[in-house]
């Protein structure tokens, strides 16, 4: 058969052309388009240049806000990553009680966000929540609305709660995937606990811990409604992330054209990082 | 190095096995020893794998007891046991390089680094895995791989013994057959027990001083490849040793021998006796289409008719009818036989076996 050259072909791709311009394209560039313009009011514009841009990233309280961004995120892997592997691993290979492992485990995942503060605004108080009110009866000076440290650790601890499971799963589904072949050699080699970890089941976990990773950290980097639900961002801005500070800016300011700036970057920062996540765990163990 | 035994052994997979047929290995006792090369040979389903699963402890036998130097190791993990298995399909840590392969075992038992790179180095020259050693394991090819699964088996020195698990299933012919070469080499080297799982004699044959041939969950024969192919201890063993297999052809009694139609075949008075011991009718008698020889016609011979020849260049196997019964007969190059033609078979009384239910019946002394 002869394959003849018809580029009228090219007229199928436009449905696909079409949807990602509107899902994609025109809100975006929308955002691009208002960064570069100090907008007061309808066809009440002026172009500005770079000028938001300067202004964002020389702006110390969203500096501030970033530092503390980056600090819980890498929190937030710190901890869930091996808890979530340290679960997978830990549970029941198969059965009535692996089962019963898995509803346990995906409950956090399927409650609302904002109830998830709310649950844990309630839980931490020091009057009327177990949690609160159990560590102060145990000698622990603990207010999350008053000590910056507390605050912090509570929105932590709900975050480990709420999505350390989706690690967990994650990491599940990929040590079942592991064929039984793997193990009986292991124990004919007489590999340690360790050395099948190391050797056999993380390196067969690699592929879902690239999304986990990706996953938590996306997520994690854009956290908003439980702290906000939980804390308000507060005592003073300790717990303030980023897209708290953002909406602040672009719905309480109502200041667009600062607000679209800062939305690039963060959306720059967010790829960028993900991207090094991405090819560091890719190429780890490329052949040299 | 150990001595394996097996005492009133049995493994069913059911939690709770009601008959025979339950069971993958029938009760059975038997002695592995120490330093041999020992073939476990049969059917797919046999229950080979099981046997080897229960020796390395990867699996615990149902029943009964085995004993590695008269220590009952039951409980004992593979790691306890100290004993290498090769798998049918390779197994290699991908992540690793051929030679972190080859070294796992060892790292695991802490041997000293250089010991570690002189084995490694030895058995990657015997498998020819030298310029390998420093690739991934996840870029080789299927053989390669199980070189390198077989290598892990190889590399330890003082195991108590090694099992291959019908480990050349994935490697071509001619690979196949070197690697056979070099497993017998490196068990005259090492004189480490052996046992090797196939369903190919002629692997079993190369490869083993002694085998044992696996049926339904039994070892029905345990011998060298001469025994079996000479004296089969049961009809199974007749059929699948040898290519073609025995012919096996049903018979009644009658006075002083068997009878198949109009066909007598005297047996020996020591047969004799022992057939009337016996009141089983499920009576079959043997002979290996080796042995049939064709002769001038003589009172003692039977005409049978030529339905095909087949000449498989050094040998011809002619399929003749005898009363209806179809047997094989081989024959050397130059005899001359054409289809639908009269022969006159002569079968060599030490050559026919008589199976009462299935199993040899040999002369009482």
């Amino acid at each position: 058969m002869r394959k003849v050259p018809d580029n009228r072909a090219w007229w199928l791709v436009l449905p696909v052309l079409l949807l990602v311009a509107f899902s994609a394209l025109v809100p975006l560039m929308t955002v691009v388009n208002y960064s570069v313009q100090d907008i007061f009011g309808p066809g009440n514009a002026y172009y500005v240049g770079t000028e938001w841009f300067r202004d964002v990233l020389r702006d110390e309280r969203l500096q501030a806000s970033l530092l503390r961004q980056f600090g819980f995120s890498a929190a937030v892997l710190a901890i869930e990553i091996p808890l979530g592997i340290g679960i997978a691993l830990m549970m029941p290979k198969g059965g009535i009680r692996a089962s019963l492992c898995l509803i346990l485990l995906a409950i956090p995942l399927l409650i609302p966000w904002n109830v998830v503060g709310t649950i844990w605004q309630i839980f931490a108080r020091g009057d009327i929540g177990l949690f609160g009110w159990g560590l102060n009866q145990l000698g622990f000076n603990y207010n999350y609305t008053g000590d910056p440290v507390d605050a912090w650790l509570t929105v932590l601890l709900m975050d480990v709660w709420h999505w350390t499971p989706l690690v967990a799963l994650l990491c599940y589904s990929g040590l079942r995937a592991i064929p039984e072949a793997f193990y009986q050699a292991a124990e004919i080699d007489r590999a340690s606990r360790w050395a099948v970890f190391r050797y056999i089941q993380l390196p067969r976990l690699k592929n879902v811990l690239v999304i986990a990773v990706l996953l938590r950290f996306m997520d994690s980097f854009m956290i908003y409604t439980e702290p906000f639900v939980l804390t308000g961002g507060g005592p003073g801005s300790s717990t303030t992330f980023l897209s708290q500070t953002l909406t602040t800016m672009a719905v309480g300011q109502f200041d667009l054209g600062r607000a679209a700036a800062f939305s690039l970057v963060y959306f720059l920062i967010v790829l960028l990082v993900s991207w090094l996540f991405f090819t560091a765990i890719t190429h780890m163990d490329k052949e040299r | 190095m150990a001595e394996i035994a097996l005492t009133a052994m049995a493994h069913s997979y059911e939690k709770e096995p009601a008959g025979p047929e339950d069971y993958a290995i029938r009760q059975l006792d038997h002695v592995w020893e120490k330093g041999g090369a020992y073939a476990l040979l049969g059917p797919s389903g046999c229950g080979k794998s099981t046997m080897l699963n229960i020796i390395s402890g990867l699996l615990a036998p149902s029943e009964g007891q085995v004993l590695f130097d008269g220590k009952p190791v039951n409980h004992l993990s593979p790691r306890e046991r100290n004993i290498a298995q090769v798998f049918q399909f390779p197994v290699v840590y991908d992540s690793m390089t051929v030679f972190d392969n080859l070294a796992f075992p060892l790292r695991n038992s802490g041997l000293p680094k250089a010991k570690i790179r002189e084995r490694v180095n030895e058995i990657a020259e015997v498998l020819e895995l030298e310029p390998l050693l420093h690739r991934k394991a996840r870029n080789l090819t299927a053989d390669e791989k199980q070189k390198v699964s077989m290598g892990r088996g190889l590399v330890r020195e003082d195991v108590s013994a090694i099992l291959f698990d019908e480990p050349l299933t994935v490697i071509d012919p001619q690979l196949k057959w070197k690697l056979r070469r070099k497993l017998k080499q490196i068990h005259e080297q090492f004189d480490i027990t052996m046992i090797y799982v196939t369903h190919d004699q002629l692997e079993a044959s190369t490869f083993a001083d002694r085998i044992a041939v696996m049926y339904e969950g039994r070892i029905v024969q345990f011998g060298t490849p001469t025994e079996l192919f000479e004296n089969p201890n049961h009809t199974f063993v007749g059929f699948f040793i040898g290519s073609p297999g025995m012919n096996l052809i049903d018979v009644t009694r009658c006075p002083g021998g068997v009878q198949f139609g109009n066909t007598r075949f005297p047996l020996s008075e020591g047969v004799m006796k022992r057939l009337a011991e016996t009141g089983s009718d499920n009576l079959r008698l043997g002979i290996r289409p080796e042995f049939i020889e064709l002769t001038e016609p003589n009172p003692d011979s039977c005409p049978a008719i030529v339905e095909d020849v087949e000449d498989l260049g050094t040998y011809q196997i002619l399929t003749a009818q005898l009363e209806g019964q179809g047997l094989k007969v081989r024959l050397s190059e130059d005899i001359q036989v054409e289809r639908k033609q009269v022969v006159h078979l002569h079968f060599p009384a030490r050559w026919l076996k008589l199976y009462v239910d299935e199993f040899l019946v040999e002369a009482s002394p």
